[in-house]
């Protein structure tokens, strides 16, 4: 029953998309992308002036539900339908995959002149060129191995930065002593399962990081250090509030600006939320790096993905894909979004604190071998095996698996079912 | 029904105008059904064919086409009986066993009671009909989010219990693994048992006045009145009922996301959600197609016995 209503639902995305598509225009960006909350639609307006001095209209291809799934099941059925929009938001793997089915464009010549390949982090040309050719334009690197904690109950309980795994987990006792709820988590698989990358990368090291969760070494993956990194996602765990299943991770962002929550373990899209409520580095809040995971970086990064449009759409897609990359519209951009540059050479004057550490951070990374994607976020991994690990440590929180033993045995028989 | 009539040559030499127009109203109906008779043969059945084909694939992101044999079903069999703990497939068939039972029972059970006490002749009825009927008028989405925050610890009804002082008062289950599915289960049952009623309540209503009063002469008490005779006679409505509540617990996938966003650990899955989850977000395509076809022939095996039986019944 449930194939039926789908594929109904298909059909209708499929048209709708169709008629968005149909109504092309050679002087005209199409985009598809669900960043719809303020700040982020903000953001993008920057990109749609930049294109409108040049002569090219902006036109969002209508997503029905926000979320980035519909927006993804949308871009499957256009692509199926063969009217490919000028470019989407994609993540990761995602960019891979279409390019894999052959319907990204080629972006080489522009990258040539433009020089992307000194500027963008080698990481992230691994999800933005595919057999040579450049298809995609990334946008920003979120990086994934932060600490946000409210500074006031910071001072309040008298901590200091900890640096180690044991010194967060005196702190966090601390904060339970004095009555705050310690841990600030959403209960929702991708939350859980972001939290213990920095936890993987803080117990093992990078080098066990990347065999671990790049690589999908066999070895690392069974070791007793995964098991370790185990027991301290189970220690840690017991800091969250008991209400904590199901939350969305704003909302959990939410408790540590108010101050019901002493920290929350996030990617750096919770400082657009500080930033949005008008907060500030290091008076408000503070951010460090997840204790022990100093000077790597685990990172997403959004990207937009060009498609193989007709060639007389290629001018717009081409001045689409020069403005997403110009020092300009990155800075201006990721000032808001709490990302930093997807190019190592944007000055960072317009950033704040925590912003200026993330772009010196990304840049050290990138040069010491230390930048990794994140596995929760699916640039460490394919999405089946991403959404796999997911499964195992949302599990492990949950209770469902009770032992790191068991949880090393299913993360390794899940990762294996899902190659 | 089982082709597709064409119209035959309406003019014969010996054709006059009333035979042309004769043969016209007999295929009437025919041609008029006929579009969404090729739709539902093209959309429904062919996709099923096209699913049943693709789980014998290794689709992930895309359909592929490449046969490449029983793969993603013997997966999905060593989830079901070999995997400790539980894999998500287990537990979403053990929670449309849960779920499913009791809200298909309770629904049964709770309506037939309304209807029975609103068939009393009590005043105001014409209002509390509506009020029961009314949260069918809902979408799921609604009734999901509307339970999700009324059931929610930090917000609901908890917390407003506590601020009136009792503070004992402890009701969780939307937050645990082990019980989230019976919020669904809640949740469902508050939505559909009103809509139950009103089924009943008609079916009540048909019941020939003479046989009750007839039963009430020969000394039948109300609950042996209603025990032998008016709940045999509702039986047809039983039938239906059953198979609405059916196919709408089948497809509760929305109630489910709404509700619990999937539940802790994906506790509160059902297979629509395992189907939805592997093929359009996990790109593993062959693997929710799979699951799809042994939904449809689980389906199968408990409908088409019972329909089989229930309209040879009729037919005698």
């Amino acid at each position: 029953m449930n194939k039926f209503l789908s594929s109904a639902a298909i059909a209708v995305v499929m048209m709708a998309g169709l008629s968005a598509a149909r109504a092309a225009d050679v002087k005209e960006v199409q985009m598809l992308h669900w960043w719809t909350s303020g700040g982020e639609a903000a953001a993008l307006n920057v990109l749609k002036q930049d294109l409108s001095k040049e002569g090219f209209a902006w036109k969002d291809v209508p997503v029905a539900g926000g979320g980035g799934d519909a927006a993804m099941t949308a871009l499957k059925a256009m692509v199926a339908a063969g009217t490919y929009p000028t470019a989407s938001q994609m993540l990761g793997y995602t960019v891979l995959d279409y390019a894999q089915a052959g319907v990204m464009g080629d972006l080489t010549e522009t990258a040539k002149k433009e020089g992307w390949d000194k500027s963008v982090p080698a990481a992230l040309q691994k999800f933005s060129v595919y057999d040579g050719k450049w298809v995609a334009a990334p946008v920003n690197v979120h990086s994934v191995n932060w600490l946000w904690i409210n500074k006031a109950v910071m001072d309040k309980i008298g901590g200091t930065q900890p640096k180690t795994f044991d010194e967060l987990i005196a702190l966090l006792d601390k904060a339970k002593a004095a009555g705050v709820i310690p841990l600030a988590l959403g209960g929702q698989n991708w939350q859980e399962a972001t939290m213990f990358d920095s936890i993987v990368l803080s117990t093992g090291g990078p080098e066990f990081y990347k065999k671990a969760f790049n690589d999908l070494d066999d070895e690392s993956l069974k070791s007793d250090t995964m098991k370790k990194s185990f027991d301290n996602l189970a220690t840690i765990i017991k800091y969250v509030d008991p209400n904590f299943s199901g939350r969305d991770w704003n909302l959990a962002t939410a408790m540590v600006i108010k101050g019901d929550a002493l920290v929350q373990v996030m990617g750096d899209w919770a400082k657009g939320e500080f930033v949005a409520a008008k907060k500030t580095p290091d008076t408000d809040f503070l951010c460090y790096r997840f204790p022990g995971t100093d000077g790597s970086v685990v990172y997403n990064s959004d990207m937009f993905g060009m498609f193989n449009v007709p060639d007389d759409r290629k001018a717009a897609q081409v001045a689409l894909a020069t403005a997403t990359l110009s020092k300009s519209f990155q800075s201006a951009f990721n000032v808001v979004k709490g990302s930093v540059p997807a190019r190592t050479d944007v000055p960072d004057t317009d950033f704040d604190a925590c912003g200026k550490k993330g772009i010196a951070d990304l840049k050290a990374a990138n040069e010491g071998g230390t930048l990794f994607g994140s596995l929760a976020q699916g640039y460490g991994a394919p999405p089946a095996i991403a959404n796999a690990y997911k499964d195992v440590v949302s599990k492990f929180v949950h209770g469902q698996i009770k032992t790191s033993d068991e949880a090393v045995k299913q993360l390794v028989q899940a990762i294996d079912d899902a190659r | 029904m089982s082709t597709v009539a064409t119209t035959e040559p309406a003019i014969t030499t010996r054709g006059t105008r009333a035979s042309i127009r004769g043969r016209l109203q007999d295929a009437l109906p025919k041609i008029v059904l006929a579009p969404s008779f090729v739709i539902t043969i093209i959309f429904v059945y062919g996709f099923i064919v096209w699913t049943a084909y693709l789980s014998f694939t290794n689709s992930k992101t895309f359909p592929s086409y490449a046969l490449t044999g029983a793969r993603a079903y013997q997966r999905l069999w060593r989830w079901t009986f070999e995997s400790d703990p539980p894999s998500s497939w287990y537990t979403s068939i053990t929670n449309m066993a849960i779920f499913g039972f009791l809200y298909i029972g309770i629904c049964l059970v709770l309506g037939l009671f309304l209807a029975i006490l609103l068939d009393q002749k009590i005043r105001g009825e014409s209002v509390l009909r509506p009020i029961f009927l009314y949260p069918m008028a809902l979408s799921f989405i609604v009734t999901g989010v509307a339970w999700k925050w009324f059931l929610d610890p930090g917000l609901g009804l908890e917390q407003t219990l506590h601020h009136f002082g009792w503070t004992s008062f402890h009701f969780d289950w939307i937050k645990n693994k082990d019980f989230v599915i019976y919020t669904v289960v809640i949740a469902g049952v508050w939505q559909a048992s009103g809509f139950v009623m009103a089924m009943f309540l008609a079916g009540l209503r048909g019941i020939d006045g003479e046989i009750m009063k007839a039963a009430q002469i020969d000394g039948a008490s109300p609950f042996q009145l209603y025990r032998r005779i008016v709940i045999p006679l509702l039986r047809p409505i039983f039938l239906s009922a059953f198979i609405v509540l059916a196919h709408m617990a089948i497809k509760s996938y929305d109630l489910v996301v709404a509700l619990t966003s999937g539940g802790p650990g994906g506790s509160a899955w059902l297979p629509s959600n395992f189907m939805y989850e592997y093929t359009f977000k996990r790109n593993e395509m062959a693997v929710g197609s799979a699951s799809a076809i042994i939904m449809l022939m689980t389906i199968s095996a408990i409908i088409v016995p019972y329909l089989y039986s229930e309209l040879k019944e009729k037919a005698r």
